[in-house]
């Protein structure tokens, strides 16, 4: 039933415009797989090589360990959850749900059948009477995945299907998608530039810039140990730090910055270009990862000035100018009832440790 | 432009109003005008389609066009090419309308220029290039004059459908351009052929503009003239019945048969604005339904139900009934009051000639005294005089009298003088 799906080499291009840049991916039986990236990355145009809609320029797609060249989108073992959902607005919602059924001549009792246990599925029961434009959109979000999953696909693909959905919604359905994959044990591959959905939702996220996966891994990995810049500003919030490489150990790089050397864990590059003396350098620090340190215990210190602090319930967040940078730092702490002993202007020592920062090889970075 | 119009309707001063309610009605009797005086036309019992002298309310000239056989017929031909001319344009016209959505963006203008250009062609020369072509096809075949090649029907609806295909094609172009894609791209997805895709998905979408562009097909096919007159050959249509009927003179049937088409146009455009405001209707219903105001009602009750659809219909059986009654109860009476009163006037008509006629005779025969050879040469001068000097320029015997010095001989001048009309006269004065 389920069935993984290999990418080898893909390129996908429009003209001279290059949408997908050598992907390689491959992405097992029974796997949540998410691509993450920014609107325009090409998400959409893998998913549509993925289901047939187009076909790559070079390389091949595997679906099921069989090479889809010349297999059209009716004949693939696929089902695609649109970005716009794509129901058909002149059907009722039983007979959207049971479309791929009809198409193959099964009789209408039998899809009447299971229209009502799909319907039960996506917690609808007894709307199948209702005309598409009767639902509210958390309810067509439903019934397009009912309709997809009627086709009893070995992989379903879905294009930002929460994009359209409010906060609480989303986070609603979040937890019901995983749940109704877990269910069903079939391959999700999911598409979404939301990065808290990729992270809780998925075995594996592959992070996408311009055309090209920047790096695939657990959302745990691609939080903690980004592989590139791109990744590390793309995902989660970071306070970035640049300089030159002055040292390479085996464990850890030191970077001269304008606050001094930095002593950081290099990022897993995954063999494209580990770091070397005398190489531009970014580190990245999470605001969890800062501390204050008046006492400079931690390896890695530096000065700077509070700038503005915003209580946040359960969270502090201080904000830092530094020395040589527009940007300010910025230093996330939990509301433990220690009261705050800082008064903006106030000048202090900040660290971390190189456990926590990480340097990568200077590179294009998500936008602000 | 129209902003600044409309601010001037809003701000403008009383003149400003009064300016435009006069351009408004000035245009509507520009627009309309015309079709309700034909309209009135077709209820008066005069021969000729006039509104004044008006004789009698009565629909006997409904009774005359339903027994004109040549109408009929030509009506029947008419329906009969319309259906054929849908038959063939409404799918030429999808066909189309599908190619141009599918082809490269860059070739698309040119296929767009191309498909349109019969629409742009004058109907005349469509009609003989038709008529040219398949007489050429034909001698290809050596086929016969009794082969479909030169049969008018099939002339017609194929030369028709040049042109009717291009517009069916303009209505399925605008349908198209709303329809969203991914709705194929889903059935595909799902395992539909692209057979399936069509029939499933595209083809329900585009049923109201099949349904329109059949009516505009149907339509322009009925009304058509200029194509339809070369192509027809021996049959006749509705149009060119009409055509030569206008030709040879008309009778106020054919403003019945306005009447007519007029009436069902706008029973048509009636129940048409009836069932697009329940569409609307239901649109914003099952919206209140989407955002969970209302629960979701019952299937809608059937649309002969709806109170303006009955409306409709009980305006229009009023409006027939009443018509009916007043067009034939008391008519012959009336028009028997109106024969009389003609003749009434034909006579005093009649004796105030007479009157005048022995008046002028006595006053030569008393002058001349010639004897009775005079008399004859006499009688066309004493014509001439009494009818007016324009009417005579008609006359025959005019022309005779510059031409021949002698008497003319009575046999020629009875003959030639048919149609003149002082020789009515002549003849009951020569009765007398
Ligand atoms: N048919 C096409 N012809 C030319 N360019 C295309 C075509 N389809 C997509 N592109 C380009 O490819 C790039 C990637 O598009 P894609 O739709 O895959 O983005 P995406 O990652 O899905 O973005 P979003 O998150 O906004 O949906 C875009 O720059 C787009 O302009
Ligand atoms: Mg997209």
């Amino acid at each position: 039933m389920s069935a993984e799906v290999t990418l080898e080499n893909v390129w996908i291009r429009f003209g001279d415009f290059v949408a997908a840049r050598a992907v390689d991916i491959n992405i097992r039986q029974g796997e949540f797989f998410s691509f993450l990236g920014p609107s325009g990355c090409g998400k959409t145009t893998l998913l549509r090589a993925v289901s047939g809609f187009l076909s790559p320029s070079e390389g091949r797609v595997l679906i099921g360990g069989k090479d889809m060249a010349g297999i059209g989108p009716n004949k693939r073992p696929t089902a695609l959850i649109f970005q716009n959902l794509a129901l058909f607005p002149l059907m009722t919602v039983w007979e959207n749900i049971t479309f791929a059924l009809e198409v193959r001549g099964v009789s209408a009792a039998r899809r009447r059948k299971r229209a009502d246990e799909l319907l039960e599925l996506i917690a609808l029961p007894g709307q199948g009477e209702k005309m598409v434009d009767e639902l509210s959109g958390g309810q067509r979000q439903r019934v397009a995945i009912a309709r997809a999953l009627a086709a009893e696909p070995g992989v379903l693909l879905l294009d930002e299907p929460l994009s359209a959905l409010d906060l609480k919604l989303r986070q609603h359905m979040r937890t019901e998608l995983r749940d109704i994959q877990q269910r069903v044990g079939i391959t999700f591959i999911y598409i979404t530039h939301d990065q808290g959905e990729a992270l809780t939702m998925s075995d594996n996220v592959a992070v996408m810039r311009e055309g090209v996966i920047e790096q695939v891994a657990d959302g745990n990995t691609i939080y903690d140990r980004p592989a590139t810049a791109f990744v590390a500003s793309f995902v989660g919030e970071n306070n970035l730090l640049r300089g030159t490489v002055s040292a390479v150990s085996r464990a850890a790089v030191t970077v001269d910055t304008g606050l001094g050397a930095i002593r950081a864990r290099a990022a897993d590059s995954g063999g494209k270009g580990s770091l070397a003396v005398g190489d531009d350098a970014y580190v990245f620090i999470r605001p969890e990862s800062l501390k204050f340190d008046e006492e400079k215990k931690m390896d890695n210190n530096i000065s700077a000035q509070i700038h503005q602090q915003e209580f946040e319930g359960s969270f502090w967040q201080v904000f830092f100018s530094i020395k040589g940078s527009e940007r300010k730092l910025k230093l996330s702490m939990v509301n433990d009832g220690s009261a705050m002993s800082h008064q903006p202007g106030q000048r202090v020592t900040l660290g971390f440790a190189p456990e926590l920062a990480v340097a990568t090889p200077a590179g294009p970075l998500a936008a602000e | 432009m129209i902003a600044a119009l409309r601010e001037a309707v809003v701000r403008g001063g009383l003149l400003t109003r009064i300016g435009l309610a006069l351009f408004a009605a000035c245009f509507f009797v520009y627009l309309f005008g015309p079709l309700v005086l034909m309209g009135i036309t077709a209820f008066n019992s005069s021969a000729f389609p006039r509104v004044s002298p008006w004789e009698c309310f009565s629909v006997e000239w409904f009774e005359v066009l339903r027994n004109d056989q040549t109408l009929v017929e030509g009506l029947r031909n008419s329906v009969f090419i319309g259906i054929g001319v849908v038959a063939l344009a409404v799918p030429i016209g999808l066909a189309g309308a599908l190619m141009l959505m599918q082809i490269n963006q860059r070739v698309r203008p040119w296929y767009y220029t191309v498909v349109i250009s019969p629409i742009l062609v004058p109907g005349v020369v469509l009609g003989i290039s038709t008529l040219v072509f398949w007489d050429r096809v034909g001698i290809m075949f050596n086929a016969s004059h009794e082969t479909f090649f030169y049969n008018g029907f099939f002339l017609t609806i194929v030369g028709q459908a040049t042109f009717i295909s291009a517009y069916s094609m303009l209505v399925f172009i605008s349908r198209l351009q709303r329809f969203d894609p991914a709705l194929e791209e889903a059935a595909l997805d799902l395992g539909a052929t692209h057979v399936q895709t069509f029939r499933k998905v595209l083809l329900p979408f585009l049923k109201p503009a099949i349904a329109s562009a059949a009516v505009l097909a149907f339509l322009a096919s009925f009304e058509n003239y200029n194509t339809t007159v070369f192509t027809i050959v021996s049959e006749s249509t509705l149009t060119t019945v009409l055509a030569s009927k206008v030709r040879y003179g008309i009778n106020p049937s054919i403003s019945a048969l306005a009447v007519i088409i007029v009436v069902v146009t706008l029973l048509g455009a009636a129940v048409f604005e009836v069932v697009k405001r329940r569409e609307q209707k239901a649109a914003r219903e099952s919206e209140k339904v989407a955002r969970g105001e209302v629960p979701a009602r019952a299937r809608r009750k059937p649309l002969l139900l709806d109170p303006a659809m009955f409306l409709i219909l009980a305006v229009f059986v009023a409006g027939l009934g009443t018509v009916y009654f007043a067009g034939t109860v008391g008519v012959e009476e009336c028009k028997a009051a109106v024969k009389e009163e003609k003749q009434r006037v034909a006579q005093e008509r009649v004796r105030k000639l007479q009157q005048q006629r022995m008046f002028q005779r006595a006053a030569p025969v008393a002058g001349e005294g010639e004897g009775e050879g005079g008399s004859a040469p006499a009688a066309p001068q004493a014509q001439r005089e009494d009818s007016s000097g324009f009417e005579s320029i008609f006359a025959p015997q005019n022309l005779k009298e510059q031409v021949e010095s002698g008497p003319p001989a009575a046999g020629t001048e009875s003959f030639q003088g048919i149609f003149a009309p002082e020789n009515l006269e002549s003849q009951s004065g020569a009765g007398q």
